[in-house]
């Protein structure tokens, strides 16, 4: 190509106090052009767009545009200049409506009136619904981000960042989502695509670059690329895919006969009418987008939610009403998604996080006195077996990497020699290498005779290691079908199609 | 007891005197947690107005500039408070007691050689022929113009937060600040100056207690006004409106008490001077059922990480 590149980055170096998060980074992007910026978590994907933005400034080198220098001081200047962002979070503003979000992200927003106009315009030519006078907290994640969109498109951007746009969507939706893309590309708007999803990468992408620790290890064409070298990339060593042995799922661990029940917070979603088996042995695996119960049912599995008698029976006793220590007792453990605050207390040390949960399955305390040693010993047992990478047992959770902590998390209560696993979101935020030790670990605890219960938003994760798959949707669970076959189509179809795309098809 | 002894007007008339105070320290705080920031120095910076206030008026011989400095006073005691949480990071659960003890130490400290003193009056506006229609003259159009002020200020507080960018942006930053950030609006500059106006409001709301209502200097005057106005801001679900009505509503308790007390009703003093606290809350309770309305960052510490 001999045209001028839109966007041109020389030596971009970034460095935070301990830790360089860019290391003389170059890219280059045409108009039009679909770039990848690929990189595992840390990798520095995000300071490079938050430079670009103008809400980071780089410690030393240029960025061009359209062949002029560009250093935006603030974000109002990248904008002017033709830059937009769609954030993976923090970007909206759940009391307000559309347009009132809309309008906060424009440089000279018109009257409320003109602007409504505009927004019904715009989401009618690129086929995102979208109702302007809605109140943003009671959109579905894909309705959110269709604002987002709508509000860099109302700039007639040049350049369009966007964040992992596909974690919170619907397979049906991801669809909607990249036709939007496509056909601004065609029109020559450039667009700067963070995601590690890396099959989204390969039909959508025209271009990737990939980061590792804050510097540039690669480029390649996607479509011409498998995923599995681009993961290898960007993790820098070979990928170890889980693997397991074949096997005969033994008895009824847990069963659920009609579980419903209301959500305890006020914007959660109530649980209707679930009804599903989980054997020895057997990985089920939960599907669906946020907030359609995952939170709840794992409240209900775990104890911190009582249901009605009879709807959770554990090998055959109902325990419905027992709380989380006499079910930990038991032998049913949980990990919830939310790491600090709720999986873990994050001021607290890890020998301390680790008592908690730990106390009654490992005998670390005796006569309501703490055994400290014996504490300590499972933590440390914990961080070696999950390769936690942390100074020692006495440091603070709040002090360790998410990913880290999520192996903590998970690692505790994997150690606890479970009868019934609960988890949800095991990997989230977690990098691929730690991902698949996860993964790795829960499949060989099922091994040995636990029953699983994975609750997640990772499609590819639920297929890899569930033996059977459902999906809640709403606060129903779908009947539960074989992980083996399903195909793309008819897993979105049982998490619901796309939210709120009524409208498109008229 | 003789309630034929309580004139319905006057009685209407010194509710709205009653209420102004009020007004003033609860639209300004509304203001400042509107922003997401939660100031529990509404009483320290009343009384600080109230002293800051009379002196001046004292001093110069003009109510007016007494107001000004009542403004001013409240204003700098408050950037105190926006050092502390939005520079130093503080709590700003303690940094508001603390401004509260503060403020009330330092009014006391002020206000030591102005004891017993009468300060000038401000006169009423003068609307000439209004002032003389039956019933609603002597109401409406015999106040000064401070009272009308208040008012206004509601009105003005409920149009710019509705209608203009500026209301939006502050509204956002109070609903998130994370958010507020990444779209690069500056989250620690429109809090100190959302902090500052309460500090102005809450100082002329005290200064009306001193100047207006009262009007004399004593220790502590403001008497658990700036705890009420808090109170009301929340009850009133953050509307400026039913800010404004359960502020009348206080103001009318207060002046029922008084006048059922020098009408000689047989209960206890004691229950009447709690009434308006009492009665306030209750029915500011029952009206704010809609509790999604507080600002979703309300009183969370913004540090920003970039």
């Amino acid at each position: 190509m001999t045209q001028t590149p839109l966007l041109h980055l020389a030596g971009l170096t970034k460095a935070y106090p301990g830790v360089v998060a860019n290391d003389d980074v170059s890219l280059t992007i045409a108009p039009g052009e679909v770039h990848a910026l690929l990189g595992e978590n840390g990798a520095g994907k995000s300071t490079l767009v938050k430079m670009i933005y103008g809400l980071v400034k780089p410690d030393a080198g240029t960025m061009e545009m359209n062949g002029a220098a560009f250093a935006p001081p603030e974000p109002r200047a990248a904008r002017a200049a033709g830059v937009g962002m769609v954030f993976q979070h923090f970007s909206l503003f759940d009391a307000l409506s559309v347009a009132e979000n809309i309008a906060l992200g424009m440089e000279d927003a018109p009257k409320m009136s003109a602007l409504s106009r505009q927004i019904r315009e715009v989401s009618e030519t690129y086929g995102l619904p979208l109702s302007p006078d809605r109140v943003v907290g009671d959109l579905s994640a894909g309705e959110r981000q269709r604002v987002e969109i709508i509000r860099c498109l109302l700039q007639e951007p040049k350049l369009l960042i966007m964040d992992e746009p596909t974690s919170v969507l619907t397979p049906q939706e991801v669809e909607i989502l990249f036709k939007t893309l496509r056909k601004l590309s065609a029109e020559g708007t450039a667009i700067l695509y963070i995601s590690h999803k890396l099959e989204e990468i390969r039909s959508l992408c025209d271009a990737a670059t990939i980061l590792r620790l804050g510097k540039v290890v690669g480029h390649c064409t996607p479509s011409e690329t498998s995923a599995r070298d681009m993961a290898e990339m960007m993790v820098g060593s070979a990928l170890k895919t889980p693997t397991r042995a074949g096997k005969t799922p033994g008895d009824v661990v847990l069963a659920l006969e009609g579980l419903s029940a209301a959500s305890p917070s006020a914007f959660g979603m109530p649980l209707r009418d679930i009804t599903v088996e989980v054997r020895r042995g057997e990985v089920l695996g939960i599907g669906g987008v946020a907030g359609n119960g995952q939170d709840e049912l794992l409240a209900a599995l775990s104890g911190e939610m009582r249901t009605r008698p009879g709807s959770v029976r554990f090998q055959g006793r109902d325990v419905s009403l027992l709380g989380p220590n006499p079910r930990r007792a038991m032998g049913i453990l949980s990990a919830p998604e939310e790491r600090l605050g709720h999986a873990a207390v994050p001021d607290m040390s890890l020998t301390e996080n680790a008592l908690l949960t730990g106390a009654a399955r490992e005998g670390l305390d005796r006569g309501g006195m703490l055994n400290w040693s014996a504490a300590r010993k499972f933590a440390e047992r914990i961080i070696e077996t999950f390769d936690v990478r942390t100074p020692g047992p006495a440091n603070a959770a709040r002090s360790l990497s998410g990913g880290n902590l999520q192996k903590f998390v998970i690692g505790r209560e994997v150690l606890q020699r479970p009868e019934l696993l609960v988890v949800n979101q095991p990997t989230w935020g977690v990098d691929a290498s730690a991902a698949a030790a996860i993964r790795q670990a829960l499949l060989d605890l099922a091994e040995n005779g636990t029953a699983i219960v994975v609750i997640s938003q990772d499609l590819d994760e639920l297929m890899e290691i569930s033996d059977r798959f459902a999906a809640l949707n709403e606060g129903r669970l779908s009947p539960p079908r074989p992980a083996q076959g399903l195909t793309v189509e008819e897993i979105g179809l049982m998490m619901g199609g796309a939210h709120g795309m009524e409208v498109a098809h008229v | 007891m003789d309630l034929s002894a309580i004139n319905p007007v006057l009685f209407i008339a010194g509710f709205l005197v009653a209420a102004t105070p009020l007004i003033f320290a609860a639209i300004g705080e509304l203001v400042v947690e509107k922003s997401g920031t939660l100031n529990l120095g509404v009483e320290g910076m009343m009384i600080t107005g109230a002293i800051c206030g009379f002196a001046i008026a004292v001093e110069t011989g003009s109510p007016l500039l007494g107001f000004v400095a009542a403004a001013v006073g409240g204003a700098l005691l408050s950037l105190l408070f926006a050092f502390l949480t939005q520079i130093t990071l503080a709590n700003q659960v303690a940094s508001g007691l603390a401004l509260t003890l503060f403020g009330l130490g330092l009014s006391s400290l002020l206000g030591q050689s102005y004891v017993g003193i009468k300060p000038p009056r401000l006169g009423d506006i003068n609307f000439g022929p209004l002032a003389d229609i039956p019933v609603i003259g002597p109401i409406l159009f015999t106040h000064d113009i401070i009272l009308y002020l208040g008012f206004l200020l509601v009105a003005a507080v409920w149009a710019v937060l509705k209608f203009t960018r500026a209301g939006l942006v502050l509204r956002a930053v109070g609903e998130s600040h994370d958010a507020a950030h990444a779209l690069g609006y500056k989250v620690v500059r429109i809090r100190t100056l959302a902090i500052m106006f309460g500090g102005a409001c809450a100082g002329v709301g005290g200064a009306y207690i001193s100047l207006i209502r009262v009007p004399q200097w004593t220790e502590g005057m403001t008497a658990g006004v700036g705890w009420i106005a808090l109170a009301l801001v929340v009850f009133a679900s953050w509307k400026p409106w039913r800010l404004l009505l359960g502020a009348y509503l206080f103001g009318g308790i207060t002046q029922l008490q008084l006048n059922l007390q020098g009408a000689g009703v047989a209960i206890p003093v004691e229950y009447l001077a709690m009434s308006p606290y009492v009665i306030t809350i209750v029915v500011l309770v029952i009206l704010s059922r809609d509790k999604s309305a507080a600002p979703a960052s309300l009183g969370r510490t913004f540090h920003a990480s970039t």
